[in-house]
Parts: structure tokens; C-alpha cells; sequence
């Protein structure tokens, strides 16, 4: 890996996924192998906004590298509050810490903090723009269970402001999937996402009604229509129930379908899915671990075995 | 109108006379070099003139200020065709083409107010420029028309 932060999935070669990917792969089979491999490595956990899950994970992978963590708490209790720049929070952050992982609520709070740091930094999260971590954990679990061959992924629900999909669409170029995006009108794929797939010349198709496509595919990423994205109650009623997916919507897909959610979900995806091969959104949660040991190990200056 | 008065239209002593801008562009050429009659600069503007390369161009004649690089960059992506005349007493000591720039720095606001340029952070706006506009290279926002309204205040 020749990057020194990682900001955003668009800055992600093929080359440069395939190597975490195959990283978190060899960390996955022997996990003791790597326990001492940062020890006495500190990383500095931002998070502006809260994000339970994304922060454990990141905390257990650091961990089990053999390093710790420092954490400048919630938001309430620090500086910030004083109204500290994002800049100067880094800068002094930089100071303690070997490397950085930076959750906040506005987009390109990354890239411009990155700009003021010279440890490896990584954006987990800034508002509606970029997780990268995400789809690296998303596309390990595509690459485990359906490969990236002449892959069909349809991705489903709210594409306008769910940042993972706008990842894991720039992603998904780079090893020439089939994308097909499945929403309603009104939380179709912003402009500027069409724009890089269309000038990147994705595979991309658009359709509102799963049936349409959900027999051609191997991967189906379902995502949470949120309702406070809709004015009222009854219009989101409406457009949500349309995208919930069941055990007899499946009856249709291939027996080797592969569910994803990058959760938490509501509801979706039915409880009676978790039990069939389909379902594969524990595992992928799951994954999370390895594969942010792969990133952190690869910028922390650790070797590819491969 | 004396001999001063129509001389002081089409020529100008110091300053930048800007030619081949496509025909009604030039209030928002003005609108670019932030000119609204304020400020007491001396300015021609000349719309819908025929041209045998546009069809119709505007000309904008701004007595007594040279263009800087930024608002050069700016123009170039509403006037791509434009030239820019430099005049020196009377004389025009420099002619260049306007060049579509690849970023433009610290000249627009991004207009998504959820973009951490638009936060008190010692962080100039970044936009790079895309086949029919310009994009936020913090946010990725495209601004395609109205480019003008984004120009920052001084
Ligand atoms: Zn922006």
C-alpha cells in the first residue's frame, strides 16, 4: 500500500483492495500470528458523532494487533465543545497517538484533517460522504462468498444518502461488476455518484422494483430506508415496505444468493432470512475486524506476507 | 458627448479589457470580478456585439485592475473563449487566451452546508474542474450553473 491515509474507497486501485483483502485473509486463518505485531502501538480514536459498532471494531482490531487505543470521548466532554477547530484537534491528537481514526458528521472532514497530520489517518465516517473501511469489509465479504467474476450485485434502498453504497459503487468499477441499484424514486443515486460511474463506464442499471432483476443476481446489499428522510409517516410506510425482503421474496433469487446489510436494520430483511446460506450479514459485520487489522497493519508499515 | 468621453469607452488608460467573453455573459463576468459599481472602478461593458468567432461576444473593459491568476481561473469557466488584454498606457503589454485551470482555490463556496469547508477551519474551498462545471474536492458536490452565486466574499 502506497497510501498514507485512507480517506475515501475512490482512491482504492484494484491492486491496492485485493492486497488488504488478501491480508485480512491470512490474519483471518491464523489471528495469534499477528497479536504482537503493534504492541505498544497507540491509536487515536475521534469520533465526533457516535458509532458504537465501527468504533468496537476498530478498537478490537488494534487490540488484537497487540496495541491500544486512546480515546478523546464523546464530543460533550472535550475541547471541541469550546469550539476547537477540527485542525487543531488533530494536530494535537497527532501527538499521542501512532496513527488516527476519525468518525465526523461533516463531509470531506477527512480529507482536510489528513492535510494537517503526518500520521496515517482514516475516515470513519464523514457525514454523507465516504467509509472506506465499510466497503473494504463489504467487498472481503462479496470476494469470501461470491468472488468478484463476472459479478451481478443489485444494491437496494436508500442510494441517496447512504454513504457505504456510494463507497462500495466506486468500488465495485474497479473489478467490473454488474451494479444494479434498487430504490425508490426519490432516494435514487445522487449526481455526483452517477457522474464518477458513468465516467469510470460502470456497468450501472437503475430500477424501482426488485423483481425486475433479483433472479440475475449473486450479491443483494439491502440497505435501511430511514424515515426521517421522508416527511410523513404514511409516504414512508409506503416506500418502506416495498424493500422489505422475505423468505418467499428469495424464492425467486439464485440458491446461492448472498444477502448483505451493513446494519443495523429494522426490518428490512425479515428475521426468517438469518437462518437461511442467503444470509451473510453477522459474518460480513464479523469481517470487520480482520480486515481493519489488515489496513491498520499495512499503514502502520507491516508487510504483506503474499 | 466630447472627444474625452467616447475615448475614455474605447479605450482605457490601465487596466483589462476583456474580449471574445460568448454574448450575455458579461454582467456575470462582472459579477465575477466581484464589479458591481461600488466600488468607483471606471468599467465598459459592450454586449452582443457581432463576432465572427461567436457569433456575438461581450467585451468588458475594467479601467485601472489587472486580473489576478484566481479570477482569470473563474472567468475561464464561464468565457472559455474569452482573451484578456492587459493595458499599460494605453498600450496592450500583455495578451493571453483564458485557460480552463484543473482546481480553483479559496474562489468558490461550496454550496453543500454540510462541507467542512464552509466551517471556521484554516481550509481554502478546493474545486476541481469537471467536464461541465466544477467539484468539491472535500465533498465531491458538482456545481454545473450559477457559478457566479458561489464566488466567496473578499
Ligand atoms: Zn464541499
Amino acid at each position: 500500500m502506497r497510501h498514507d491515509h485512507i480517506i475515501s474507497a475512490k482512491q482504492l486501485t484494484r491492486a491496492d483492495i485485493e492486497e488488504v483483502l488478501d491480508h485480512a485473509a491470512d490474519i483471518a486463518e491464523d489471528p495469534g500470528a499477528y497479536a504482537d505485531r503493534h504492541a505498544d502501538t497507540l491509536l487515536g480514536m475521534l469520533f465526533f458523532e457516535p458509532s458504537t459498532r465501527t468504533k468496537m471494531s476498530f478498537t478490537t482490531a488494534m487490540k488484537r494487533l497487540g496495541g491500544d487505543i486512546v480515546d478523546m470521548g464523546s464530543v460533550e466532554s472535550s475541547s471541541v465543545k469550546k469550539g476547537e477547530s477540527l485542525a487543531d484537534t488533530v494536530r494535537v491528537v497527532e501527538g499521542y497517538a501512532d496513527a488516527l481514526v476519525l468518525r465526523h458528521p461533516m463531509e470531506g472532514s477527512s480529507k482536510m484533517a489528513s492535510e494537517f497530520v503526518d500520521v496515517p489517518l482514516v475516515n470513519a465516517g464523514d457525514g454523507a460522504g465516504q467509509h472506506p473501511t465499510q466497503t473494504l469489509l463489504d467487498l472481503y465479504t462479496i470476494r469470501e462468498n461470491a468472488g468478484f467474476d463476472d459479478l451481478t450485485i443489485g444494491i437496494m434502498g436508500d442510494l441517496k444518502y447512504g454513504r457505504t453504497v456510494h463507497s462500495l459503487a466506486h468500488a465495485l468499477t474497479n473489478v467490473d461488476a454488474h451494479q444494479h441499484f434498487i430504490s425508490p424514486e426519490s432516494l435514487k443515486l445522487p449526481r455526483s455518484v452517477r457522474y464518477d460511474l458513468h465516467q469510470e463506464g460502470a456497468d450501472v442499471r437503475e430500477h424501482t422494483e426488485l423483481d425486475d432483476i433479483l433472479p440475475e443476481l449473486d450479491v443483494l446489499y439491502v440497505t435501511r430506508i430511514q424515515r426521517e428522510r421522508f416527511p410523513d409517516e404514511s409516504e414512508y410506510r409506503e416506500v418502506a415496505g416495498q424493500y422489505q425482503i422475505d423468505g418467499e421474496t428469495l424464492d425467486v433469487a439464485k440458491d446461492d444468493l448472498t444477502v448483505m446489510h451493513p446494519l443495523p436494520r429494522v426490518d428490512e430483511i425479515a428475521h426468517e432470512v438469518d437462518d437461511t446460506d442467503h444470509a451473510k450479514y453477522f459474518q460480513q459485520a464479523h469481517n470487520g475486524v480482520p480486515v481493519r487489522m489488515a489496513l491498520l497493519d499495512l499503514l502502520l508499515g507491516g508487510e504483506s506476507e503474499r | 458627448m466630447t472627444d474625452d468621453r467616447k475615448l475614455r469607452v474605447s479605450k482605457i488608460r490601465n487596466g483589462t479589457v476583456i474580449d471574445h467573453i460568448a454574448g450575455g455573459q458579461a454582467l456575470n463576468v462582472l459579477a465575477i470580478l466581484g464589479i458591481d459599481g461600488t466600488s468607483g472602478e471606471s468599467v465598459s461593458v459592450a454586449m452582443n456585439m457581432p463576432s465572427d468567432r461567436l457569433g456575438k461576444k461581450d467585451i468588458v473593459k475594467v479601467e485601472g485592475r489587472e486580473l489576478s491568476q484566481n479570477e482569470v481561473d473563474v472567468l475561464s469557466l464561464i468565457a472559455p473563449a474569452a482573451s484578456i488584454n492587459i493595458v499599460r498606457d494605453y498600450e496592450v503589454v500583455e495578451k493571453h487566451r483564458v485557460e480552463r485551470p484543473e482546481v480553483v482555490v479559496g474562489v468558490l463556496e461550496c454550496p453543500n452546508h454540510n462541507c467542512i469547508t464552509t466551517e471556521d477551519e484554516p481550509v481554502e474551498s478546493r474545486f476541481a474542474v469537471v467536464d461541465d462545471g466544477v467539484r468539491c474536492e472535500y465533498c465531491d458536490t458538482i456545481i454545473r450553473n450559477d457559478l457566479p452565486a458561489h464566488i466567496l466574499a473578499d
